[in-house]
């Protein structure tokens, strides 16, 4: 944290990415408000909230999709928005909700496109851009689906095509805006399970924007809670986790047991009584 | 993945406004009816020459060679004959594609049934050498036809998704094309290159009679295949699958659609040239009033129309004196800024 | 099967790639898109050399090939060089150009039907060819003055408004056509109030027309592509990025809104020139960069095809525009139109056979 007064900035050790009295809106309505936040550092860290609490427009603040109407985000100590964008891109990856894959694409063709951010006009191929891709493709496990048209991939292949995107920018940071819609259970827990792994063998630094809690309570080091634009609580799953918490932020009223699996908090919906009268 | 979203009505609507209530659903037919009344009088009165109202009420009553009501009999009477008809059969017809068609940027010049009309009946003026208006009117039904098949078949088949803007896309390639070869015929025959310039702006000037009666009968038909599909349009315009669960039947209302269509736009670009915006206007203007219910719209659209293209006759009559503006014309530059108006209104491009 | 170091580190597109480093410069392109250009340029010099041949003077491929090396110099130089050379390079330089810029368009409004005619700029070229000759009444340069000042202030009103927090293709189209609509009933107004021979040549210049170039077209031609052309290169790959959506553009560092604008200027100043050279050609620049894509089967729009595509297809279209009629000569865009019309029907069928 900055003193007042102190007018350098600072990069904390353990934090390259940070948003410092953040405030987005449109057109005279202000969705996130003040809002400071530290990324940990190699470590996964899970924003949440209900629906239209600003959890998305944090994360396409941090990564520079959004201008602030005040505050700012810093990157390595840096104002983000100051920054040279493909100097950004080089730092910090987004999967983002919607994108478009142009018609007639192949696969590789559009992983490699992930490679722009390290391109310059007359450095189109490099090696590294070569040994980049194959390496994308691999960790998403889409090799074999190389020379496929992206149109005709199943809902979850083609979400692992984008990641394999985001892979191939092969930047430090990476931020995931609710990479799991659209996927089934299995396909959605694969995607996670990808991205602790990188987070455990690269050491990158994951924030993803997740709707479901206990996905977020498993996989993530830190968690962010947030309603009506503004951090509700901010740490540990099992310290933020609590149903104080989760009737506070969503309204709903739950049971938290530990994951049997992994020990983590464990959200549980109370049953209505139309529910336990069923059985 | 894509980001376009499945096709949803525009029919709702999209500011939490009151829905107006019957009675004043009433009143404002009253007040369409009356400004109606009042262009029509404005047509047969204004002009180059004006003419007194007294003399207008003799030469419509008791006709007599004298002063001026040879005017109004012989000149103004046609023309805003001609003008009422061919204003019904655009906004009719225009209120009908934005309901079926569910795409509130369309009306029959823009997605190039005009065109496709104005083509078929030079080709019969210049292969064929037909001059009666008896005898195009086939074409230009023909034509009309011709380019709402393309324009569907180019712009709602296939694989992309259906998005108002693409359709507007096919319509405009469409009239492109039908323009164009238009142009190289008239060019090869010089003289009706000559006499087809001011009707190709859309002019109701020296109409006779003759042409509003050769008209009237498809228009009438036109009008009576609205009523007929009037009440089916609500549920159209709801969807497909949507409009078929409730019991609707879609393919009839899109059939007899077609054909309204047909004949409607057909014989207005037949009577007085293409004429563009009116039929994309009137259903937004009136919307205000009528709220999304497509029979009243349908209703005001039989009122305003008619009474939008006489005041823009009129206006093209007295706005450059002593040379005359085409309607058509008064029309672009009217409807045009109604046209980006609304597209900077909307948010998205949503089907 | 051995996995090497090397296909470990290299990526399989699933078609043959051509990839060149050299020093610490590299490049990649597929083998078939090479090929479709190379095809269609030579293509388009064969074309070339056999018409250039054709008229009143006849010239035999041969001699025109002993023209052009250098060893033929009699009268056949003048009338290959100076009277039918410059008509052939214009057509492939405006074809060049208009098939880019349809290209351009098309990724901008991401829908295959985009052309630079949506925005208006052909319309407003002809309300500026008219003013010329309805003022003036002038010559080739006054005409083509007035076109290129008509299209580009079109451009910048469809432009201005339209940008509404940013660019939106489908706002672009839309506010196109209402521009459009405006500016066809001025156009439709000054030709009635024209005198009739007036008229029927203006009639003919808003066809399009390449009767009449002459060298001194070229050159400033020749110069406005490379001025685009070197825009396109130092913009860099970032077209297809931009067609991947805005927020994925955003992310991989482009600025969306930023790039559009580039392109946009790219795309209109190649087509306000091109109509300021020939007049509004029709249809190029619409099927050119589709076909082209088909060619090459490569994905989104790519502009060197198109490049090439729309040159060929300009260059064939005004040979048959001299030589269909003997006698007469039609203007080249009365043989795109039915070009475009073909293009259609060939759109109806492709997409018939997509359900």
């Amino acid at each position: 944290m900055t003193n007042e007064g102190d007018t350098t900035l600072t990069t904390r050790s353990d934090s390259r990415l940070r948003a410092e009295h953040l405030s987005i809106g449109y057109d005279d309505k202000s969705v996130i408000a003040d809002l400071s936040v530290d990324v940990l550092d190699g470590r996964i860290t899970a924003i949440v909230g209900p629906n239209a609490c600003g959890k998305s427009t944090l994360l396409r603040g941090l990564a520079r999709l959004l201008k602030p109407s005040g505050g700012q985000v810093i990157l390595d100590g840096n104002d983000i928005n100051g920054m040279h964008t493909k100097e950004v891109a080089r730092r910090l990856g987004l999967l983002p909700q919607t994108s478009i894959a142009p018609e007639g694409i192949s696969v590789a063709d559009l992983v490699s496109r992930g490679r722009f951010p390290h391109q310059k006009v007359l450095r189109q191929w490099s090696t590294d851009d070569d040994a980049a891709v194959a390496y994308a493709m691999r960790a998403t496990a889409v090799t074999e689906l190389a020379g496929r048209l992206v149109d005709e991939l199943s809902g979850g292949q083609r979400q692992r095509v984008w990641v394999a995107v985001v892979l191939a920018q092969q930047t430090p940071l990476v931020l995931l805006d609710e990479p799991t819609t659209f996927l089934d259970i299995a396909h959605q827990v694969e995607l996670l399970d990808l991205f602790a792994k990188l987070n455990r063998e690269d050491n990158r630094t994951v924030v993803a924007v997740l709707h479901d809690l206990n996905h977020a309570c498993r996989y993530a080091d830190q968690i962010i809670a947030m309603k009506s634009g503004h951090i509700v609580a901010q740490g540990d799953p099992s310290d933020v986790i609590t149903e104080e918490l989760v009737e506070a932020v969503y309204g709903l009223k739950c049971q938290i047991i530990d994951d049997p699996q992994t020990g983590t908090p464990l959200v549980v919906p109370r049953a209505s009584p139309h529910v336990t009268a069923r059985r | 993945m894509t980001a376009h979203a499945p096709a949803t009505s525009p029919a709702a609507p999209t500011q939490a406004t009151r829905s107006p209530t019957q009675r004043s659903r009433v009143l404002g037919l009253l007040v369409c009816a009356a400004l109606l009344f009042a262009t029509c009088l404005a047509s047969l009165a204004i002009g180059t020459e004006s003419v007194s109202l007294p003399t207008v009420f003799h030469a419509l009553t008791d006709y007599h060679d004298v002063g001026d009501q040879w005017i109004v009999h012989d000149l103004r009477v046609p023309r805003t004959a001609v003008a009422l008809l061919v204003g019904l059969a655009l906004g009719l017809s225009g209120t009908l594609i934005q309901a079926v068609g569910r795409n509130p940027l369309a009306d029959s010049e823009v997605l190039g049934i005009n065109s496709g009309a104005a083509l078929f009946v030079v080709c019969a003026i210049s292969f064929l050498g037909l001059t009666g208006i008896w005898t195009y009117i086939w074409f230009a039904f023909a034509g009309a036809l011709f380019a709402m098949v393309l324009v569907y078949l180019v712009g709602m088949t296939g694989r992309a998704p259906v998005t108002p803007v693409r359709v507007l896309l096919a319509g405009v390639a469409i009239a492109a094309v039908m323009d164009g070869i238009g142009f190289a015929v008239r060019l090869r025959n010089p003289r009706a290159f000559d006499n087809m310039r001011f009707w190709d702006a859309g002019a109701l000037d020296g109409r006779s009679l003759e042409v509003a009666a050769a008209i009237a009968p498809f228009i009438a038909v036109g009008v009576a295949l609205c009523v007929v599909v009037a009440r089916s349009l609500n549920v159209t315009a709801l969807g497909e699958e949507l409009a078929r669960s409730m019991g609707g039947n879609v393919a009839r209302t899109q059939a007899l659609s077609l054909v309204a269509v047909t004949l409607l736009a057909g014989a207005a670009t037949a009577g007085a040239g293409p004429i563009g915006f009116v039929g994309l206007m009137v259903p937004h203007a009136v919307r205000r009033f009528t709220g999304p219910d497509w029979r009243w719209i349908l209703a005001y659209a039989t009122l305003a129309a008619p009474a939008l293209l006489l005041a823009a006759d009129v206006v093209g009559r007295v706005i450059i004196p002593p040379a005359e503006l085409p309607a058509g014309i008064v029309t672009a530059f009217l409807g045009a800024p109604v046209l980006i108006w609304l597209i900077r209104k909307r948010g998205a491009d949503r089907a | 099967m051995t996995i090497t170091e090397k296909s470990r580190n290299t990526v399989d597109f699933g078609r043959r790639q051509l990839v060149v480093r050299v020093g610490g410069c590299s490049a990649r392109a597929s083998w078939r898109a090479l090929a479709v250009v190379v095809a269609l340029l030579a293509g388009a010099v064969v074309f070339a050399v056999l018409a250039i041949g054709i008229g009143k003077y006849t010239v035999s491929p041969s001699d025109v090939l002993g023209v052009l090396m250098g060893t033929n110099t009699s009268f056949d130089r003048v009338v290959v060089l100076e009277w039918r050379m410059p008509r052939m390079l214009m057509a492939l330089l405006i074809g060049a150009a208009l098939g880019v810029s349809g290209a351009i368009f098309q990724a901008l409004t991401r829908n295959a039907l985009g052309s630079p005619d949506i925005i208006g700029i052909n319309s407003g070229a002809y309300t500026g060819a008219l003013v010329v000759i309805a003022g003036i009444g002038g010559g080739y340069y006054a005409v083509a003055t007035g076109a290129l000042v008509g299209g580009l202030v079109t451009a910048v009103a469809v432009y201005a408004l339209s940008y509404r927090n940013g660019l939106a293709g489908y706002r672009l189209i839309v506010v196109g056509i209402a521009v459009s609509a405006v500016l066809n009933s001025v156009n439709q107004w000054i030709v009635i109030k024209l005198d009739y021979h007036v008229a029927i040549t203006a009639a003919v210049w808003q066809q399009g027309t390449l009767n009449g170039l002459t060298w001194s077209q070229v050159w400033p031609m020749t110069l406005c592509l490379f001025v685009v052309g070197a825009i396109l290169v130092v913009m860099g790959p970032q077209l297809p990025v931009l067609q991947m959506g805005d927020d994925a553009a955003g992310a991989l560092g482009v600025r969306p809104d930023r790039a559009r604008l580039g392109y946009l200027v790219a795309g209109v100043g190649l087509v306000a020139v091109a109509c300021a050279a020939a007049g509004p050609v029709s249809f190029v620049a619409l099927a050119a960069p589709q076909l082209a894509r088909r060619l090459t089967a490569s994905p989104g729009v790519a502009l060197v095809p198109a490049a090439a595509m729309g040159a060929v297809l300009l260059l064939v279209s005004d040979i048959v525009a001299q030589q269909a009629f003997p006698g007469t000569e039609l203007p080249v865009g009365a043989v795109t139109v039915s070009l475009g019309g073909a293009y259609l029907i060939y759109l109806l069928v492709t997409q018939a056979r997509q359900r």
